[in-house]
């Protein structure tokens, strides 16, 4: 349908997840959007309700009840277009119910057109369950066996670019044909398959395959080696979404009817904000979304988006397995003070069969926050493995370039190029203090040069990005006005030197921070700097360091201030810890007082009454 | 607004509970409505399609893929024997002709003249689906399976490893508190539903499976004690497809901690009663906790009487075990709910309650860090 967007003013969103759903309502105060009001109800798409509706419902009715707005009818359907204190103009919503989208992905090589239609896939918001390809090292049946143990709600198959060779991926398309991969929601539902490889194939691809699956083509993913063309595949994907995986969840049919635009996979919608966001500002972003489950890594670097789903990294249904991947020895080097690992360990595992369950104590707290120190770290470098330049494409070489050795398939995240990293999810947004959600960030990341750090207050961008389909302006003036709560700036210089020896020097000027000195390897510090303040900030890197502009050139910039402030860490990167237990304490201990991580001022504990 | 507490495990003497029992794939259901079945007996079976076999015809022939269609001498959708010839090239006037004798037994799926590919597909595998536990059908679901209905008592624990198995109840541990320990196992416990009463060991697990017990129930067990079992690491908890000889089932969770007394009692007043078990744990949406259901017969249903089950709210009275540090494990009354969220020690707000021990001692705990005990 087509919208006015003078003519809006009030907007209602909601995301439908496994648990929860939660509503935002967005109005335009004094001519400009905010957010305004939010509730949350549990999510019903399992028995006894099976109607997501009635979640939708609830979460509304909280909303209405705090906005002192009439949403939603007698009937429970929503009101719209908007008359006085009545309806909404724009109702949209976001989906993960159900386990979200769960897709497999098939390409001829591994690292080429299997990897861009994994990348087509994530971006979309879908989980994928594996990805099938030529040269993946299983023999045809073990490949035929996974694909008939996997229980997807739809395939991606791609290969070979426009006008090459046909037989690999029509080949490929003759492993899946007779696996007859079933779907998850039972016999009734036609398995949909994408293809989106070698247009020249097609012709062929639609002779292997039978009425038992549903195929649609689409432009090659990767019509040439040098370029990648996602966007048609990924549109693909959302509409099957819709039409297959959404139509047989519960109540799905009546919530499309409500919404004025396509309801779109939670993670996609997160997608779709921040490379708006990247590419309104200009600006290199990351973002984060650890959950109980899973975490979801986002980059746009120079205006490329990539996004990572980690499926067993999380904080409570994943905790035990970040441990095990990560080691306990890599997790208690982020914990300042003893603990017994035979007790932790049965902790970890009490918290994964008891998800629900949150710390009490200050030191259970100081224990998973460093477990997500690890899960984060962990997530990011399975992010930056994937986020790479195209591989298999041809480079052209000079004279000059003997001695470097850039290859294709280099990642393209790079600290030092990253202007603001955006952390959301519920360990990092339920911290007690933002001073330990901005460490977690800044230990697990490693941020070089200069970095904004912001959290997502109430986890509102997969809303936000639906919006941006439908209304941009308002979309982009919620993210920066409600959505984001700055936490500060980290300025961190990349390279190591030795304990105690200058590492830069600083010099702070603004209007309530006027400060200079020498950072000394090893220290962290952290310098008032408040929201809505900023400050030039003149940093010149000693031998050895770098601050963005290369070894010893000192830069200007200015930085914003937030929540928690400026944060200087002469920590080096990349950021080692002492191996040696004990030291690794004294230097935790040390950071710790340095940014106040946990005072010890805080009320009484609550305990033995 | 969303519970802030985890619902307790259900524990009960007598409820009327109802299995669902279906094909992975439509099949034939061979039990009609009202039927008695018993744990062990088939409902249902189908065949599974075979194993899928390609064969690139053209590259072990070398010739041309579009030549392997003339080249079959088996056709789409006829048998094939192991050894016998299903292609042969057209060799030079005749001569030096090679051949592929099909290494295994099957019916040619498809020949394709573009990849060259033959697919062979291998005889059908049998699927079976047991009635898991004894009861009545109540309804049949065509072509899919059925579900099983029975007045039993049940006991939920809070997380397992293998899967689906029965046996009769034989008690261990004298009283809830008692670890499981190898020499409380003996060999007269083959095949038996095996109740402990605190941590397990990982000896006494070993002493289980060497025995050949059927399954095994207790109160907790030591991260490292499972670790030694299992040989590895568990990562999430979704369970049930292990094969280590035995089914385990753990009531309370990790760590020194003893089976809830209720539970231990209801166990213990059914010994020498048949059982089935499933250890299978899914710890996500749509949460699945392993069971223990024991079907009630003659006297005993007559004798046991449905509980009358209060509502599912945190009141002020009713009885919560703490699930998590630093007071795990511990069981008491709910003395207090107050309204105001309150900042805990590790300085998060949260809604709190309070809790009095029989000792008499009362503490302070989160909302979400109780689990109500449903009686």
């Amino acid at each position: 349908m087509t919208i006015d967007p003078d003519n809006i003013n009030v907007i209602l969103a909601t995301d439908c997840g496994s648990t929860t759903t939660k509503a935002i309502l967005i109005q335009k105060v004094d001519g400009v959007y905010r957010q305004t009001h939010r509730g949350e109800a549990p999510t019903t798409v399992e028995e006894p309700f099976a109607d997501v509706t009635i979640g939708v419902t609830n979460a509304v009715t909280e909303v209405q009840e705090l906005a002192g707005l009439k949403l939603v009818d007698e009937n429970g359907k929503l009101l719209h277009p908007a008359k006085g204190d009545v309806g909404c103009d724009i109702y949209i919503s976001t989906s993960s119910a159900g386990g979200g989208l769960q897709m497999m992905v098939a390409g001829v090589v591994k690292e080429m057109t299997a990897a861009s239609a994994k990348r087509a896939a994530l971006g979309a918001g879908a989980i994928v369950m594996d990805t099938i390809a030529a040269n993946d090292k299983r023999k045809p049946h073990e490949q035929i066996q996974r694909i008939r143990e996997l229980r997807p709600d739809m395939i991606l198959l791609s290969g070979g670019v426009d006008g090459g060779t046909e037989a690999h991926v029509v080949q490929l398309a003759e492993l899946i044909a007779p696996a007859k991969p079933q779907p998850r929601f039972g016999s009734k539902y036609t398995m949909p398959l994408i293809y989106a490889g070698n247009k020249e194939a097609a012709p062929l691809i639609q002779e292997v395959f039978d009425e038992s699956i549903d195929l649609t083509i689409v432009d090659n993913l990767r019509p040439v080696l040098e370029r990648e063309n996602l966007g048609p595949a990924r549109d693909a994907i959302h509409d099957l979404f819709l039409e297959h995986v959404m139509a047989h969840a519960p109540g799905y049919d009546k919530l499309m009817g409500w919404t004025h635009a396509p309801i779109m996979p939670t993670p996609g919608a997160v997608g779709n904000i921040l490379q708006r966001i990247a590419e309104d500002q200009r600006i290199n972003v990351v973002g984060v979304d650890i959950g109980g489950a899973t975490t979801d890594m986002f980059s746009v670097f120079n205006g490329v988006f990539n996004r990572t789903v980690s499926a067993n990294l999380g904080m409570s249904y994943s905790i035990s397995n970040v441990c095990a991947e990560a080691g306990m020895d890599n997790v208690l080097r982020w914990v300042h003070f003893d603990m017994d690992e035979r007790e932790l360990r049965n902790r970890v595992k009490n918290k994964m069969i008891r998800p629900t369950t949150i710390p009490q104590t200050r030191e259970a707290l100081v224990f998973e926050q460093a477990v997500s120190r690890e899960a984060l770290r962990l997530a990011y470098i399975q992010h930056k493995e994937f986020a790479t330049t195209l591989k298999g494409v041809q480079q052209q070489r000079t004279v000059g370039d003997t001695f470097s050795q850039e290859v294709g398939g280099q990642t393209i995240v790079n600290n030092m190029k990253l202007d603001l990293l955006v952390a959301s999810g519920g360990v990092l947004s339920h911290a007690p203090r933002m001073h330990q959600t901005a460490m977690m960030l800044v230990d697990a990341f490693e941020p070089e040069g200069v970095t904004r750090l912001a959290k997502d207050s109430i986890f509102m961008m997969p809303h936000l990005g639906v919006l941006a389909e439908v209304h941009a302006q308002a979309a982009v003036e919620v993210f920066e006005r409600d959505c984001l709560i700055n936490l500060g700036t980290c300025i961190a210089p990349k390279g190591q030197g030795k304990p105690g020896k200058p590492c830069f020097e600083y010099e702070i000027k603004g209007e309530t921070l006027n400060e200079s000195g020498v950072m000394h390897y090893g220290e962290l510090k952290l310098l008032p700097l408040g929201e809505g303040e900023t400050a030039m900030v003149s940093l010149t890197p000693m031998r050895g360091f770098d601050l963005g502009h290369g070894p010893k050139k000192k830069i200007e910039t200015q930085v914003r201030g937030g929540t928690v402030g400026l944060i200087l860490d002469a920590r080096g990167r990349p950021l080692v810890l002492p191996e040696e237990r004990s030291a690794c304490r004294t230097a935790m201990t040390a950071w710790v007082e340095a940014i106040q991580l946990y005072p010890e001022e805080e009320p009484a504990a609550v305990g033995v009454g | 607004m969303a519970k802030a507490y985890t619902p307790g495990l259900k524990v009960t003497n007598r409820i009327t509970h109802r299995v669902k029992r279906v094909l992975p794939i439509s099949g034939e259901v061979l039990v009609k409505v009202g039927d008695e079945v018993a744990s062990s007996d088939v409902v249902a079976e189908t065949f599974m399609p075979g194993d899928v076999y390609p064969l690139n015809m053209a590259n072990l022939l070398s010739m041309p893929p579009s030549d392997v269609p003339e080249c079959m001498l088996i056709q789409e959708g006829e048998e094939v024997q192991v050894g016998q010839i299903i292609a042969r090239t057209k060799g030079i006037f005749g001569m030096f002709r090679t051949e592929y004798k099909s290494k295994v037994a099957g019916t040619v799926e498809s020949i394709s003249g573009v990849t060259g590919q033959v697919i062979l597909r291998g005889s059908q595998q049998p699927v079976r689906v047991l009635a898991y536990m004894t009861g009545r059908i109540v309804e049949v679901l065509p072509r899919e399976g059925c579900l099983i209905e029975a007045d039993v008592s049940y006991v939920q624990g809070i997380f397992g490893i293998g899967g689906e198995t029965h046996g009769p109840i034989r008690l261990a541990c004298a009283s809830h508190e008692q670890d499981l320990t190898p020499d409380v196992i003996t060999p007269e416990m083959k095949d038996a539903v095996v109740i402990g009463g605190a941590r397990v060991t990982d000896e006494a697990i070993k002493k289980a499976v060497e025995v050949g017990a059927a399954a095994l129930v207790t109160g907790g067990i030591d991260d490292q004690d499972l670790r030694d079992f299992l040989g590895y690491d568990l990562g999430v908890a979704i369970t049930g497809s292990e094969k280590v000889g035995l089914s385990l089932i753990i009531t309370e969770g990790f760590g020194d901690i003893a089976m809830a007394e209720s539970t231990f009692s209801l166990l213990k007043s059914r010994e020498g009663d048949h059982a089935s078990v499933n250890g299978a744990t899914q710890i996500r949406a749509g949460v699945m906790r392993p069971e223990v259901i024991i079907p009630l017969t003659g006297e005993e249903l007559e004798r046991e009487k449905e509980p009358v089950h209060t509502a599912g709210a945190l009141d002020l009275g009713r009885s919560v075990r703490i699930i998590r540090d630093p007071y795990f494990g511990l069981i008491g009354e709910v003395s207090a709910l107050p309204h105001e969220q309150q900042i805990l020690g590790s300085g998060s707000k949260a809604r709190v309650l309070e809790v009095k021990f029989n000792s008499g001692e009362t503490v302070t705990i989160p909302r979400a860090n109780v689990e109500l005990i449903e009686e």
